[in-house]
């Protein structure tokens, strides 16, 4: 491949090769001599206190090496609010909770002894509803939360279940509802679901006899990982080396920190021997972690010309047990409650709410699919209420250059065009007004937009260097758990240094010890973080090869280029081969200069200003917005009420698309992932006993690919992003954001009924469906007794 | 433990195994051969799949000791000496890879049914695909890489044909 622009190409994945040989070895693949494994006790209660945990007897079993329980460790840990221990210290919020755990010769041998664990509990009164948590005189999941430790931009309510709670004030919210012509207020529902990533969360841990703590880790934050675990374990983070293998799936549930204390605590009762924890598909749906629930109250005025004046939110999140991740979520829905949409006078209030249900966490979207299936089906009620196009309603109002978000941050040029999106969906579906209807088939958008939600100084940093043959390697500690950006990264330096793509090694597994700090892989924020420390790394080995080079030439190192590994002076036609210069070059005569040609460089967004904590009201909240929009049609079976996605089409303003294989990759996956959530997929807990009911795939589907629509439809925008690599900014979340909505949306269009809560079923359809017969039936037959009550003759 | 004798890759094992363990454990923890993963270990998404005398199975829900005897081909066995097989070929130019955790079991799903049907319909490619599970991709590229080599393979059976002939 020609090394001047790769950018823009469809450049093979680099570690596409590994993978589909079987070579790439995941963290279950690692051989580790005499491995021990691990079970975990866990809580069969949603809500208890624990009372006493005795673990002689598991401990004198044949072939237990360790068995660690929550009095041993009693440090906290969470990414934003450290409400978490190792294992269940006083009491249990879950059923799955961590109580003890141990590390055997055998699973066998582990699972039995993880048995004989003695715990004994007094059962709590549990909550498992947001409105059953917020009640005068709930029953408290966390009642030590004001004196957990947490950020600053967090802002938990001691002496209540509310783990953040951020507010949006914008305009005069009550004066522009007065001033509404006409007002719509509805409530819309999302249930806990699971990421489902194929690879199951496992981890392998050593504490060796020097005290050194060594984990192997499936995980899409080494660093972070590290920096919780020395947290957690009272550490030196020096201390602490964590490794990441390739990685068969993360959304967001792999993120921050998950099974990697359990493993070090057994670690540190047994050490210089390995311990492997590895949940099974069980555990992965109740004992990891899962989607936020939410319910969302929305009240939209509008005025006579189908403008929207006030916009209310009410979100009520559904965090689970614990919210050390969770409560950024509540933070990234509230700050971006209008959605894609210009809201002149807001008043938004996003709560996270503690209950005994499983952790929530991030997931693909970070709050935003849950958000925009409310917002994006108010939109559509709105619209046809008014008699108006929702397409057009959506031009009207939509957000874009010289508009504010409520923030009350102005968008400007450069910030991404979600009309052209809207437009492109809508012509690829065919969504104009005067369409012909078929009956039980049906036509819907919905919007998306989405920030990186992530502190302000969340930075990324890469190393280069040069192999003796020029093969440039590059260093990330951003992980590759499919996205693309090992492949990525590899085009911008090609790109960068005009040297072919196919002699670039890009290090995607990282290493805590020697590979440069990245914060974490999510927020769709690596094309665009680790993507600019590779354009400036890129720049400072142009700056060293042309330096050695003018001094070799003679010449100014302005006159010299880079081109197709060689540095090149046009003018006399003269050239040095990387490859004579990358570990210094040699004169004649012996003497060298220069030396092996090295870079590290980074990334941190600047100019992000924090959050006003009674308005939320900020110039620049976030690094920069995504923008973009779906389409679908779909066909309703009356009989059975099932839902057929017949076609999707997808249009994101991305900046500048780098791979367009990857990119169109990602959107197939965001969307067959929306469908998933939007029609089948939803993580059951029994509301008396607190257990998930579905905690299989037998019984939590996803989707195959029968589920697949006949047709999707992949464009993009590219109105460049000015601090964005090449003009790139995210898109790995944002794929699943508004699919949901665009399927409820033309379940309307199909059939007339609307279902508010998620996901669309068949058997909510189908009851729907029936409803709506039983009421016109009613109707025919009370307009008939009227008739005949009156007497009219026929 | 029993004693059993099979052909793995066309190399001829002969090892000692629990009656208990399942072919996918063996293959992993005895053979090394981690190419073949487990994902749910109950028969559920398909990234376990091997071939068992040419058909494809889960390989979770076989017993070590039943495929005494047998041939098993892993994905290791689809690229002997480096060589792609034409569904893995495609596979990397549709981009039909993310996380690639389910690829090894779908290019062995894949194998045995351009070895049944060679000219597949999208219809018979996604029935055949149905009990693999992927998170990532949306299938679409998956789908689109299997059509692409079964047209890959049937020119190159073709041209091979007319050489013979
Ligand atoms: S591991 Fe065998 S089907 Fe899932
Ligand atoms: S590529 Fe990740 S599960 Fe298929």
């Amino acid at each position: 491949m020609s090394a001047a622009r790769v950018v823009g190409q469809d450049v093979p994945r680099v570690d596409g090769l590994e993978k589909v040989t079987g070579a790439a070895k995941y963290t279950a693949d690692l051989k580790f001599p005499r491995l021990l494994h691990v079970a975990v006790v866990r809580s069969p209660h949603p809500h208890a206190r624990v009372r006493d945990v005795r673990t002689g007897k598991a401990a004198r079993l044949l072939g237990v090496r360790a068995v660690a329980s929550g009095r041993d460790f009693p440090l906290h840990t969470g990414i934003y609010l450290k409400d978490q221990t190792v294992f269940a210290t006083d009491r249990v919020r879950f059923v799955g909770d961590p109580v003890a755990a141990v590390a055997a010769e055998t699973p066998e041998a582990a699972a039995e002894a993880a048995l004989q664990v003695e715990v004994d509990y007094e059962p709590l009164p549990p909550i498992f509803d947001v409105e059953e948590g917020m009640a005068e005189g709930a029953p408290l999941v966390h009642p030590d939360l004001g004196r957990y430790e947490v950020v600053s931009w967090i802002q938990p309510k001691a002496g209540t279940n509310v783990c953040n709670h951020l507010k949006i004030r914008k305009g005069d919210y009550e004066k522009a509802l007065k001033g509404s012509w006409r007002v719509f207020e509805n409530v819309f529902k999302v249930p806990q679901v699971q990421h489902v990533p194929l690879e199951p969360h496992v981890s392998v841990a050593r504490v060796d006899l020097a005290g050194k703590v060594e984990v192997h880790t499936s995980a899409q934050s080494p660093f972070t990982v590290r920096h919780l675990l020395s947290v957690c374990f009272g550490l030196p983070h020096g201390d602490v080396r964590v490794h990441v293998p390739y990685v068969g799936g993360g959304f967001g549930g792999k993120a921050g920190i998950n099974l990697e204390p359990i493993a070090v605590a057994l670690a540190m009762r047994c050490r210089g021997r390995w311990v492997r924890l590895m949940v099974d598909r069980h555990e992965e749906f109740y004992a990891t972690v899962v989607r936020q629930g939410l319910t969302a109250t929305l009240v939209t005025g509008v005025d006579r010309s189908g403008k929207v004046q006030a916009q209310k939110m009410h979100y009520l999140w559904n965090c689970g047990a614990y919210g050390g991740y969770g409560v950024n979520i509540v933070r990234a829905a509230g700050y971006t409650c209008g959605g894609a949409y210009e809201f002149p006078n807001v008043w938004g209030d996003s709560i996270g709410v503690y209950t005994n249900r499983p952790v929530g966490s991030a997931y693909r979207g970070f709050g935003m699919q849950e958000i925009h299936w409310a917002l994006e089906q108010q939109m559509d009620e709105v619209a046809l209420e008014l008699g108006m196009d929702p397409v057009e309603f959506r031009l009207l109002n939509c957000l874009g250059a010289g508009k504010a978000t409520v923030t009350g941050q102005v968008l400007d040029e450069q910030s991404g065009r979600v009309d052209l999106c809207i437009r492109k969906v809508a012509g690829e579906i065919g969504l104009e007004a005067a369409r012909e209807k078929r009956p039980y088939h049906g036509k819907g958008i919905a919007c998306a937009v989405k920030a990186p939600a992530m502190p302000n100084d969340a930075a990324s940093s890469v190393v280069l260097k040069f192999a003796e043959d020029a093969t440039l390697e590059i260093l990330i500690s951003g992980i590759d758990y499919g996205q693309g950006l090992m492949t990525v990264a590899a085009q911008f330096a090609a790109e960068a240094l005009d040297i072919p793509v196919e002699t670039i090694r890009v290090k995607g597994c990282p290493d805590t010890d020697l590979s440069p700090y990245d914060w974490q892989t999510v927020a769709s924020r690596q094309t665009w973080a680790t993507g600019n420390a590779v354009l400036r790394a890129a720049s400072e080995i142009r700056r060293k090869l042309t330096e050695t080079s003018a001094e070799v030439l003679g010449v100014p190192v302005a006159e010299l280029t880079l081109r197709s590994g060689h540095v090149v002076h046009e003018a006399t036609g003269r050239s040095i081969p990387l490859t004579r210069l990358v570990m210094g070059y040699q004169f004649p005569d012996g003497h060298a200069i220069g030396g092996p040609v090295v870079a590290a460089s980074s990334y941190l967004p600047e100019g992000l200003l924090f959050l006003d904590p009674e308005t939320s009201q900020s110039a620049k909240p976030v690094a920069k917005w995504t923008f973009g929009a779906q389409a679908v049609e779909i066909s309703v079976d009356p009989e059975t009420g099932q839902v057929t996605v017949e076609k999707v089409a997808a249009c994101y303003d991305v900046g500048r698309v780098v791979n367009p294989g990857l990119i169109r990759g990602q959107t197939y996956g965001g969307i067959v992932q929306g469908i998933g959530t939007g029609t089948m997929e939803e993580l059951v807990v029994d509301t008396k006993t607190g257990r998930a009911l579905n905690a299989s795939l037998m019984d939590y589907k996803i989707p195959s690919t029968e589920d697949v629509p006949a047709v999707m439809t992949v464009d993009f925008i590219e109105t460049p992003q000015k601090d964005g690599p090449m003009g790139a900014r995210g898109i790995g979340e944002h794929t699943m954001i508004p699919t949901p909505a665009a399927i409820a949306n033309a379940l309307y269009d199909a059939c007339g009924i609307r279902i508010h809560e998620l996901p669309i079923t068949a058997e909510k359809v189908w009851r729907a469906l029936r409803e709506r017969e039983k009421a016109r039936e009613e109707a025919a037959r009370e307009a008939g007794a009227a008739i005949a009550g009156a007497g009219v003759g026929v | 433990m029993k004693k059993i004798s099979l052909e793995v890759n066309g190399v001829q094992e002969n090892q000692e195994v629990e009656v208990g363990t399942t072919l996918l454990r063996f293959l992993r923890d005895t053979l090394d051969l981690t190419g073949t993963k487990e994902g749910c270990n109950e028969g559920e998404c398909g990234s376990c799949v091997v071939l068992l005398d040419g058909r494809p199975v889960n390989s979770c829900l076989v017993l070590a000791v039943e495929a005494d005897g047998a041939k098993v081909t892993t994905i290791e066995g689809l690229s002997p000496d480096g060589v792609l097989h034409p569904i893995q070929k495609a596979f990397l130019a549709h981009t039909s890879i993310q996380c690639g955790f389910c690829t090894p079991g779908m290019v062995v799903t894949a194998a045995a049914l351009l070895k049944e049907c060679p000219d597949p319909s999208e219809d018979e490619i996604r029935k055949a695909l149905a009990g693999n599970l992927c998170r990532c991709t949306g299938y679409r590229q998956i789908v689109d890489a299997i059509r692409d080599a079964a047209a890959a393979m049937r020119t190159k059976e073709a041209v091979r044909e007319k050489v013979s002939a």
